[in-house]
């Protein structure tokens, strides 16, 4: 399975390999360097990695070395809000993360293993967001919930909208 | 409309999608299926039914048989809900690029 998106901004792809992992290819106009920071620095992640427009990232705390903690949390105008949680396992400044996350809906969901790589591309940055779930159930109910790569507070909203 | 968990649930199985493309091609009774999957046909039955239960296939009777198609309605519904996962992720990084722009790669300091 895989899904492409095109038009006025770069490509994103996001594809499921095997039974466990899902993987998302995004390109930026810009050096490996500076979108590593932009992953890592609260005050950067707290101006993008928001999904729709109402909801704000309130709490982002990013400890990006072997050990360091992550914490983000997100609230909307509706009084909605959730957090996930990690650990960093390997950090590699500009150029490899490796992770592990969890996000609480009040419950843990099981842990999600992510490791995302910043290659210089053409004039900028080829960044692949590779995903290890434990088990093929566990991925099936992430893409069906819409959880994936940080990206959960759009997925969320999504989820809200439609009449499932 | 088809609960979205079951219908991936339901797609987890690499057998269970093996038969779906081959229900693309047409309706097919469980003995045909069977064949090519070098399984027996009680174990086809039960994919069939976690197909059916998740809305993915509809099945009918025919005499003793009980031949399965897709269910084209459920297709769509997972179509579209990829679609709009798409468009979320492509909006997060949508604003990054923004972001991305406003930084100086040079200056290592605070970018606001």
């Amino acid at each position: 399975m895989s899904i492409t998106t095109g038009k006025t901004s770069p490509p994103l792809t996001l594809t499921t390999e095997g039974d466990t992992h899902v993987v998302v290819t995004r390109h930026f106009n810009a050096p490996p360097a500076v979108v590593y920071r932009a992953h890592t620095e609260p005050q950067l992640l707290q101006k993008w990695l928001l999904g729709p427009d109402g909801w704000t990232m309130p709490v982002c705390i990013c400890e990006p070395w072997p050990g360091g903690k992550m914490r983000y949390e997100w609230a909307n105008d509706k009084g909605h809000s959730f957090y996930i949680t990690g650990e960093f396992v390997e950090v590699d400044p500009g150029r490899r993360i490796v992770h592990i996350e969890r996000m609480h809906l009040p419950d843990p969901t099981p842990d999600n293993h992510i490791q995302t790589t910043f290659e210089p591309d053409a004039d900028g940055t080829l960044m692949t967001i590779r995903m290890t779930l434990p088990d093929s159930e566990t991925r099936a109910q992430m893409l069906s919930t819409g959880m994936a790569g940080g990206m959960e507070a759009s997925y969320v909203r999504l989820e809200s909208l439609l009449p499932l | 409309m088809p609960n979205l968990d079951s219908t991936f649930a339901a797609l987890s199985d690499p057998t269970r999608r093996a038969i779906l493309a081959r229900l693309a091609l047409g309706e097919t009774t469980v003995m045909e299926l069977a064949q090519p999957f070098e399984m027996t046909q009680p174990a086809i039955s039960r994919h069939l039914k976690v197909l059916e239960a998740a809305g993915l296939i509809i099945r009918r009777v025919e005499g003793s048989k009980r031949p399965a198609r897709l269910a084209p309605e459920a297709i769509t519904e997972i179509d579209q809900w990829l679609s709009m996962l798409r468009n979320a992720l492509a909006k997060n990084y949508d604003r990054l690029d923004r972001v991305l722009a406003q930084i100086e790669p040079q200056k290592g300091g605070n970018p606001q």
